[in-house]
């Protein structure tokens, strides 16, 4: 039994055509899935053009204050705490010394105190995320209110987002979080009920706390920050952050690689600024 | 036939071998999965009903779920409205396994008896249970 050149095409062709219309006869037979128009946002989420920080550094003055902020985060996100472990470590929110949150500004008549003092840094939020190019899986995606998204079902892992992040917002579950540390500790020391720990092998960081946006709360930073992280509207002229930048300088971190980060930092410092 | 009787007797071997799970199986019915029902927040509905009805929950809470996720993560969208026209909220952890706490008993007795993973719970916390 042999078949010419001829007569191959013509099988050929009519299996593929009878292939393609059997899956969209499967398709269409199969009952279920959703409607679009079923789901919708909470009436009572907040919403935004495009979401912004202000952090007024001179409203951060002790540790005490710091530890406000990177707590209430860690602890509603079930962030692990990896102690003396910076190989491990996961952080959304955390404090950075001068000269590495603004590179290239330090000089050596710069004040002690600032030359000292801590930033608190967390996701950018840039309008033009470089981690969101990189990645291969649109696992992080900027979502139309200009959060930088981390969908945690989507990720492989595969760290192109951190090493694109010139912020160093990201971290690597190299450990499982559900995991305990080395003193025997779990490393999520209080569960949070409402919310999802990370797996083994993703990639997790700062999401502008959307849970809490979508029910109408503001983000836990900027609630638990008594004024010192403000929350808004960046393209609402109107919105308090929108003022304080309007009034006060402000600068950004590492503006000349063109992220757009949406944080800005009220410097302050003393009686002459 | 060379090797007439060999072959046959490694033939008889060999099927006796491979049926061994047919035969041995063979008129003992497996136990069906009953997921159970009777968590408190269950019993105290007044209407005992989850988002969609039970058969379509039975046939298709995995690709509802799957639509549920999108929508939360993707979309930003927090409220569902099934075919009656309530409202829920989309969530697993916080919708789902409110009522359903009973995870072992309701989850995982399907999935265990059909031998599916899903790695749901590797991320969403399942619910303390009692006895375990």
């Amino acid at each position: 039994m042999s078949i010419n050149r001829r007569q191959f095409l013509k099988i050929a062709g009519a299996s593929t055509v009878l292939g393609l219309g059997g899956a969209s006869v499967v398709n269409s037979l199969r009952r279920g899935g959703l409607e679009a128009s079923q789901m919708s946002p909470d009436p009572a989420s907040l919403t935004a053009k495009r979401w912004g920080f202000v952090v007024d550094m001179s409203k951060l003055k002790t540790e005490e204050d710091y530890k406000r902020c990177t707590d209430a985060c860690h602890n509603i996100h079930n962030v692990p705490t990896f102690k003396n472990d910076p190989l491990h470590e996961v952080k959304w929110i955390w404090k950075e010394p001068f000269e590495n949150t603004f590179p290239g500004t330090e000089h050596e008549y710069m004040s002690a105190e600032f030359k000292e003092k801590n930033f608190l840094v967390f996701c950018n939020h840039c309008a033009n995320p470089s981690c969101v190019k990189v990645c291969p899986t649109k696992a992080t995606f900027k979502r139309k209110d200009g959060i930088v998204m981390q969908d945690m079902h989507r990720c492989i892992g595969c760290r192109f987002c951190m090493a694109a992040c010139p912020f160093g917002a990201r971290s690597f579950n190299y450990l499982d979080p559900r995991g305990k540390d080395t003193d025997g500790q779990p490393l999520i020391k209080v569960e949070n009920k409402t919310f999802p720990t990370r797996t083994i092998g993703v990639v997790e960081k700062c999401t502008a706390c959307y849970e809490r946006l979508a029910i109408g709360k503001q983000p836990a930073c900027a609630e638990a920050s008594t004024g010192a992280i403000v929350f808004g509207d960046l393209e609402d002229p109107n919105s308090e952050v929108r003022k304080i930048i309007s009034t006060s300088y402000t600068i950004r971190r590492k503006p000349e690689l063109g992220t757009q980060p949406s944080i800005y930092y009220v410097i302050g410092g003393s009686e002459h600024a | 036939m060379y090797n007439g009787g060999k072959i046959i007797a490694g033939l008889v071997v060999f099927l006796a071998i491979f049926l061994f799970p047919f035969y041995y199986n063979f008129g003992k019915a497996n136990a069906k999965p009953e997921p159970k029902l009777n968590t408190p927040v269950i019993q105290q509905l007044a209407e005992k009903k989850c988002v969609e009805s039970k058969d379509f929950m039975r046939q298709e809470h995995m690709q509802l779920l799957n639509d549920w996720r999108d929508s939360v993560v993707r979309d930003g969208n927090r409220i569902y409205v099934n075919a009656e026209g309530k409202k829920f909220t989309m969530s697993l952890q916080n919708t789902c396994l409110n009522c359903h706490s009973n995870k072992k008993e309701f989850c995982d007795s399907c999935h265990n008896y059909m031998a599916v993973k899903p790695y749901c719970f590797s991320c969403h916390i399942q619910p303390k249970e009692d006895k375990s």
